[in-house]
């Protein structure tokens, strides 16, 4: 039998899970175990109590990425999935790096680069700059590579985070008239764990 | 009212008859306040693992719940085995453990263990309880969680003070179970054209069929498919029926392996394609369009492409293609089946598999046998012929030892009015056999054990002597096994012996015939093989059918099994 499976790449996911304790353990054990590589994971609060939202980008072949996504909807804290590979959508990454500097004429010419990425100094030191830079994938790691003939002096990526395109969103908030954490039980029992398995089953 | 009596009222709205567990110092407030609860049983095992299996047995044997309860730490770390095994089976299982009180915890106070931590990837779900007031809630939702859709093991742990507070919220009743999944028609209607197309068509049935047993039978004798059932799905097909053709895999039947492997449409229901069932995948039904019906999405094209992959739940999606069938009429492929179902028999002289044989030959329709693991189970898994669902309990994903003998103790529980038999190795045996206590504290009279004492991890040393040139490693028991009958009389047990096949017949009918729970122990030369075997890492058409009769020289050992070529093992072998 042949392979059905892509080749390997890197695959843009976001799980709207329950916000409680061990969630965030119980995902990673999860790929940890199966052997699922995590390049990057962005966790945070939404609009709607009692749900975060959590952004991987997951490497592997089509199969890899699929399975994974099939072994994160069974867990019961999941409360949907949403594969951004079947939609536009739009993503974002912050970086914050720390550039040496070590002369005026230095200063001039990154600051001139910088500007170039639209990038906002957030610290100057005697002998370094601190840039902070959003955007895609591709233009953070276009500013540090240009940074790194500068000398980079340490940086932090806060990984990918994504929205699908358009005015559909993954949850209508208007659903949870951003309530208590009460008027929000029935939805995620009902009309979510209903939409999720759209996503993630493209099967029979 | 407290927590503790929150837990028992809402356990009793859920109908929960009986509990299996052990007290300790931080589940002390659930053990008092049970005495408010007699419509409660609790059983009282010898040691924790005892209990989940036995509530593990309890759940195999009716498919309802288990539950256990243990104290914190290291009564809670004792479950670990059982909730592994529950959730490798799909046992729905509730256990609860005590923990250190809430401010105690993360301080590595006495007897705390992380208990949710722990078990984390071996549950299905699992909760701490922090505020009393959620308690009912939340073992009504690990309840339901345990029971729906794919089954599995729940954990609720509550701390001490959480048992102890006063609870003032409100008790719940029992969540309706979420509807069964339903096959798309479309997904059905392409099944039947593919199943229409079949020259040499499979039904594999496995463990996820177990409540859809009837409607899978109905399913396969209208469309005449030949049906195997894997060792999970044992007795979900009657083993009566012409068109079974046994177990597949590593100890599978010669007719279900080679069907497998020639099949050109294979049905799947409810099953996970185990590496145990598959031999080496890229040669598992290498010819065959692979419909895979499972209610588990995820299991759906984990290890076995699906040529048509069906999510749906086993009874409804049987039902469906029913309604479809056209009956084959494949008189060749039929005639290769019979063929093969002749060959791969265990010869009749005196060994392990002769005992077990005489043993299963008792067995009643609706009699529950129970193993636990290795040389013994799967001669039994072989050799018995089920014709009903839930009456085989056998630990077949973790492959536990030690499971058969609380299972088989909480089967009777469950079902006092059927005969609950265990075979076991002499090793297993050793590993739960203070359960014997519990069988004496509670009187159970349907319970019978049946140890095949060979004096070896058999299972272990067959592999030792397939492909470590018989360097018999630690597994030698003989020389130190307890004297079983001496061990049953200690807990008020009797016991037979028997060492030949005519005392075994005799020994039977005197076990079977006593009015109490026996042990019987049988004595058997110590090298005996399963066979047939599929060696690990081969494909399925290279099994080995026969016990070779010498050590089979293998070269490269499991290399070359790994890259055996297409001609059976066993011919080389006898060469």
């Amino acid at each position: 039998m042949t392979s059905p499976f892509q080749p390997v790449s890197d695959h843009l996911v976001s799980a709207l899970v329950r916000d409680e304790p061990r969630v965030l353990t119980r995902i990673t054990s999860l790929f940890g175990r199966r052997g699922y590589n995590i390049k990057s994971l962005s966790v945070g609060a939404t609009e709607m109590p009692g749900v975060s939202r959590m952004t991987f980008v997951v490497s592997g072949d089509r199969g890899v990425v699929e399975q994974a996504m099939k072994q994160l909807d069974k867990l019961h804290d999941v409360v949907k999935i949403i594969d951004h590979s079947l939609e536009k959508y739009v993503d974002r990454e912050l970086v914050l790096v720390k550039v040496r500097v070590e002369n005026t004429e230095r200063r001039i010419e990154i600051r001139q680069m910088a500007e170039d990425f639209r990038a906002r100094i957030v610290d100057a030191g005697h002998h370094a700059l601190t840039f902070e830079v959003t955007g895609d994938e591709g233009k953070i790691t276009a500013f540090i590579e240009q940074m790194r003939t500068f000398g980079i002096l340490e940086t932090m990526r806060t990984g990918r985070i994504a929205l699908t395109r358009g005015s559909n969103a993954d949850i209508p908030s208007h659903i949870y008239h951003d309530g208590e954490t009460e008027t929000l039980q029935p939805v995620l029992q009902s009309a979510p764990r209903e939409g999720k398995a759209r996503e993630v089953n493209n099967m029979f | 009212m407290t927590g503790a009596k929150a837990l028992w009222a809402t356990l009793a709205a859920h109908g929960i008859s009986t509990v299996f567990g052990y007290p300790g110092g931080a589940i002390m407030p659930v053990y008092d306040a049970l005495t408010y609860y007699p419509e409660v049983r609790h059983v009282l095992a010898r040691h924790e693992q005892g209990a989940i299996h036995a509530a593990e047995g309890w759940a195999k044997a009716t498919g309802e719940i288990g539950v256990c309860i243990a104290t914190s730490g290291p009564g809670a770390t004792n479950l670990v085995t059982g909730l592994a095994d529950a959730m490798m089976d799909n046992v729905p299982l509730l256990a609860i453990t005590g923990n250190v009180a809430r401010h105690l915890m993360g301080t590595d106070a006495f007897q705390e263990a992380d208990i949710t931590g722990i078990t984390l990837p071996i549950t299905k779900h699992n909760y701490v309880v922090t505020d009393p007031n959620e308690l009912p809630a939340i073992v009504a939702e690990a309840i339901r969680i345990a029971r729906s859709g794919r089954p599995g093991p729940v954990l609720v742990d509550i701390p001490k003070d959480v048992q102890l507070a006063a609870f003032t919220g409100k008790l719940v009743k029992p969540q309706a179970a979420p509807e069964a999944i339903s096959p798309r028609p479309e997904a059905i209607h392409a099944a039947c054209e593919l199943l229409k197309t079949a020259k040499k068509p499979v039904l594999m049935v496995g463990g996820g069929s177990q409540g859809a047993s009837k409607e899978i039978t109905e399913f396969a004798r209208a469309w005449q498919i030949p049906t195997i059932t894997t060792l999970m799905g044992l007795g979900a097909f009657p083993a009566s029926d012409p068109l079974w053709l046994g177990m597949p895999g590593m100890h599978g039947s010669v007719a279900a392996n080679h069907a497998i492997s020639q099949a050109d449409v294979l049905i799947g229901f409810g099953l996970r394609f185990d590496d145990r069932v598959t031999g080496r995948v890229k040669d598992f039904a290498p010819n065959a369009q692979i419909i895979h019906i499972d209610l588990d999405a995820a299991e759906i094209g984990k290890i076995v492409r699906a040529h048509l992959p069906v999510k749906s739940d086993a009874k409804q999606a049987a039902v469906a293609l029913t309604q479809g069938a056209v009956p084959f009429e494949v008189p060749e492929w039929q005639a290769q089946l019979d063929e093969w179902k002749t060959r791969g028999e265990h010869p009749t002289t005196w060994g392990a598999a002769q005992a077990v044989r005489q043993v299963v030959a008792r067995l009643r329709p609706d009699d529950i046998l129970t193993t636990d693991v290795g040389q013994h189970q799967m001669l039994a898994a072989q050799l018995a012929r089920f014709e009903k669902p839930r009456r085989w309990l056998t630990s077949g994903g973790l492959g536990t030892m030690g499971f058969g003998f609380p299972a088989a103790l909480g089967a009777a529980m469950a079902e006092p009015g059927v005969q609950s038999i265990v075979i076991a190795g002499d090793g297993g045996f050793q590993m739960t056999a203070q359960e014997l206590a519990t069988l004496t504290k509670y009187d159970i009279r349907n319970c019978k054990i049946c140890i095949i004492n060979n004096s070896y991890l058999g299972m272990v040393r067959q592999w030792q002597e397939l492909f470590h040139e018989k360097r018999y490693s630690e597994v030698y028991l003989g020389d130190s096994n307890p004297d079983f009958l001496k061990l049953a009389d200690a807990y008020n047990i009797k016991g037979w012996r028997a060492d030949n096949s005519a005392d075994l017949e005799t020994a039977i009918d005197a076990w079977l015939s006593h009015d109490g729970s026996g042990l019987l122990e049988v004595v058997v030369p110590n090298e005996h093989g399963v066979f047939p075997m599929v060696p690990a890492g081969a494909a399925l058409y290279e099994m080995i059918e026969n016990e070779p009769v010498k050590v089979p020289d293998l070269g490269d050992k499991m290399n070359v099994m790994a890259s055996a070529p297409d001609t059976e093992i066993s011919t080389e072998a006898s060469q």
